[in-house]
């Protein structure tokens, strides 16, 4: 029973990470309905900037809540950069061609940044600086709650509202479901669609540079291939929970990381990447909207 | 396809004419000059350019300065396979100075092995290796050896009576030490209370940590590389797993201690040699390679410098520079002073020498103790 709390605690804890990632992918696809693969590769830049700062500062051993914030900010705005540079560059100028290139070229995108992060960041490990000091909030019978799984739960919670604040109540967010649903009519209303699409992604990449802080904090190990996996689980979270869904990303996220969990622990570790992609082909095949997701037809 | 085959046919000779030159000895090496385990490869390729700088100052081999041809894998199978038949078919190279991961080298030693250009590895440990073929050799022990190194000392210097294990299923080398250590330490008396798997590349441990938790184990075994072992010695005391953590020498590199913080610290793996020791062959090592890199090697270092004294030796006793001549010569290496130990290349073209056991106690890396064969 013991472990069975501890696994929880730990499942959540890793699919409150996914959620942050997950994130950024729901509210790409929601307004374009594009699949942003080099969403997780920004996250990778996002670790190496907050990385780069923090030893360039000498904040890399001091430890506290304004090393935190300062690299959040610094992560954030390094993330959003280069969403809008990414935004502008690759995808607008195709904004009126086929779905499929849009797709090609999102994948080409992460491409360059992995590997082109390789070169210019060297391939080896680094070591991302000690944000915070880890300590407990609760402990019983040998279960410990650690400051590190409440900070990501609460940050990646906090995410999904203040997401939901700025879709449903926000002027933004207005402009932001207009285009989505017609992009076309919504000009014609006098929403300027290039604004909006370039402001969903400077705020889908901000989320990616808190999630990039958060997982250094938790996992201090960065290297240029890191968002590889982070993204393609954050992925299948986002369709599990239905993509273009901001509660569903948080709920697939969760599942995923609780499954992945009790996986490792109840069956073997080597399962754990052939579940999270058993998981997108049974959704595709039986509920192919996701779980909160709206079925809707696509013409790609 | 006419047309390329007649171009092909004309290329061939020229390419194959203007890369003999005369006055040098081409060697080849390649390793891991980037990727996730990087710094294995950088430090091996240290070691080699040391020893051929040293030997080039001296007057070269048979009076024939050495040119050391570098390919980087990038820490992949294929990229170790393509940089090998590189290096023979387009440098020319009379012997290959291997990779250091045993993965890698069994996917590149078949074609050497093919080409008949002897192959000295470093730093493979996995026993296929060298099984590969007769130009297959290298200047490490092997894994069976490092996992009975660790049984032995856990049940005979930390008194251990339940171990658990954590290896890396995704790596040759990590399962065999793993393999070898149960089996030793079945033998030796002692329990292994939980036999658990992780992949290269993860970086949440935590449920395999919690379940070895609640199996209170006196010791762990996680003969994995020090990318992953720093963040699981991390997760292990963040459960309040207080066992010591034990390894192999996948953990050599300073990067360990950066990523595991003082989570590391206190825990003990097998390794090739120690900067504590007072051989002066190894303090003058230490002292030329400080010198010229302004850093401390570490043992994949010195296995660099040693496999690439040991190849020079045999090419200047060869009586040519054919793959054969340097083959037989390479097989008769007995008794060689190195850095890391007293080398006699077996039967099975193995090393035969001696391990030192290693705490980690932040940057520095405490002697404990050395175990023979």
């Amino acid at each position: 029973m013991q472990d069975f709390v501890q696994h929880l605690i730990n499942g959540i804890s890793l699919g409150s990470i996914y959620a942050l990632i997950a994130l950024g992918y729901t509210m790409v696809y929601g307004i374009l309905k594009m699949i942003n693969f080099a969403h997780s590769d920004v996250y990778m830049v996002g670790a190496f900037a907050a990385y780069y700062v923090a030893r360039w500062m000498g904040i890399d051993a001091q430890p506290g809540i304004g090393t935190l914030i300062l690299l959040l900010c610094v992560s954030m705005v390094f993330c959003s950069i280069l969403g809008l540079l990414i935004e502008r560059l690759a995808y607008r100028p195709l904004r009126n061609s086929p779905k499929l290139n849009i797709l090609i070229t999102a994948i080409g995108v992460s491409l360059l940044l992995e590997y082109g992060g390789q070169v210019v960041f060297g391939a080896d490990p680094k070591v991302f600086p000690e944000v915070m000091k880890d300590f407990v909030i609760f402990s019983a019978g040998g279960i410990e709650l650690k400051s590190f799984d409440v900070t990501v739960l609460i940050v990646s919670i906090l995410a999904m509202l203040g997401l939901q604040f700025l879709i449903y109540k926000t002027k933004i967010g207005k402009a932001m479901r207009a285009v989505s649903s017609n992009p076309g009519v919504a000009s014609l209303m006098g929403v300027n669609p290039d604004r909006v699409i370039a402001f969903t992604f400077v705020v889908g990449s901000a989320l990616a540079g808190v999630g990039s802080v958060l997982v250094g904090m938790k996992y201090p190990k960065i290297d240029p291939l890191m968002g590889m996996m982070i993204g393609l689980k954050a992925f299948v979270a986002a369709v599990l929970g239905g993509i273009g869904s901001v509660g569903g990303a948080v709920i697939g996220a969760l599942i995923m990381g609780l499954s992945e969990e009790m996986v490792v622990a109840y069956l073997s570790s080597t399962y754990r990447d052939a579940l999270a992609f058993g998981i997108l082909i049974v959704i595709l095949i039986f509920k192919p909207a996701g779980i909160l997701g709206k079925y809707s037809v696509e013409k790609v | 396809m006419k047309r390329l085959l007649l171009s092909l046919v004309l290329v061939l000779p020229l390419l194959a004419g203007c890369t003999k030159k005369d006055n040098v000895i081409t060697i080849g090496e390649y390793d891991s000059m980037s990727g996730s385990d990087a710094t294995f490869g950088l430090s091996s390729n240290k070691g080699v350019r040391l020893a051929f700088d040293e030997i080039n100052a001296a007057g070269g081999i048979k009076g024939k300065k050495v040119d050391l041809k570098m390919m980087d894998d990038q820490g992949k199978n294929e990229e170790a396979a393509s940089a090998v038949t590189r290096l023979i078919t387009s440098n020319k190279v009379v012997a290959i100075i291997g990779g250091v991961a045993s993965g890698r080298s069994k996917a590149s030693a078949p074609i050497a092995q093919s080409h008949k250009v002897p192959f000295v590895s470093p730093a493979s440990t996995n026993p296929d290796v060298t099984k590969v073929g007769d130009y297959v050799f290298r200047v490490c022990f092997i894994d069976p050896f490092q996992g009975l190194v660790m049984a032995k000392f856990a049940s005979e210097n930390l008194k251990v009576k339940k171990a658990a294990v954590l290896r890396d299923v995704k790596n040759d080398y990590s399962v065999g030490l793993a393999d070898v250590f149960v089996q030793e330490f079945k033998k030796r008396g002692g329990e292994i209370v939980t036999d658990l798997s992780y992949q290269a590349g993860d970086i949440d441990f935590k449920a395999q940590l919690t379940q070895i938790r609640s199996k209170n184990p006196d010791a762990i075994y996680v003969p994995g590389y020090y990318t992953e072992v720093g963040l699981i010695a991390q997760q292990a005391r963040q459960l309040g797993i207080k066992a010591p953590l034990l390894g192999g020498d996948g953990w050599d590199s300073d990067k360990l201690s950066e990523i595991g913080k003082e989570a590391i610290n206190g825990n003990y793996y097998s390794n090739h040699y120690t900067t504590e020791s007072t051989d002066p062959a190894v303090t003058e090592f230490i002292k030329k390679f400080k010198a010229k890199y302004n850093e401390t090697p570490d043992a994949l270092a010195a296995l660099g410098y040693d496999a690439a004294k040991i190849l020079a030796a045999a090419i200047e006793r060869a009586p040519d520079l054919s793959g054969q001549a340097i083959r037989d010569e390479l097989a008769k290496t007995k008794d060689f002073a190195g850095v890391t130990g007293k080398i006699t290349l077996n039967e099975n073209r193995d090393a035969v020498k001696s391990a030192v056991v290693i705490q980690v106690d932040g940057k520095n890396r405490k002697f404990i103790t050395t175990i023979t064969p």
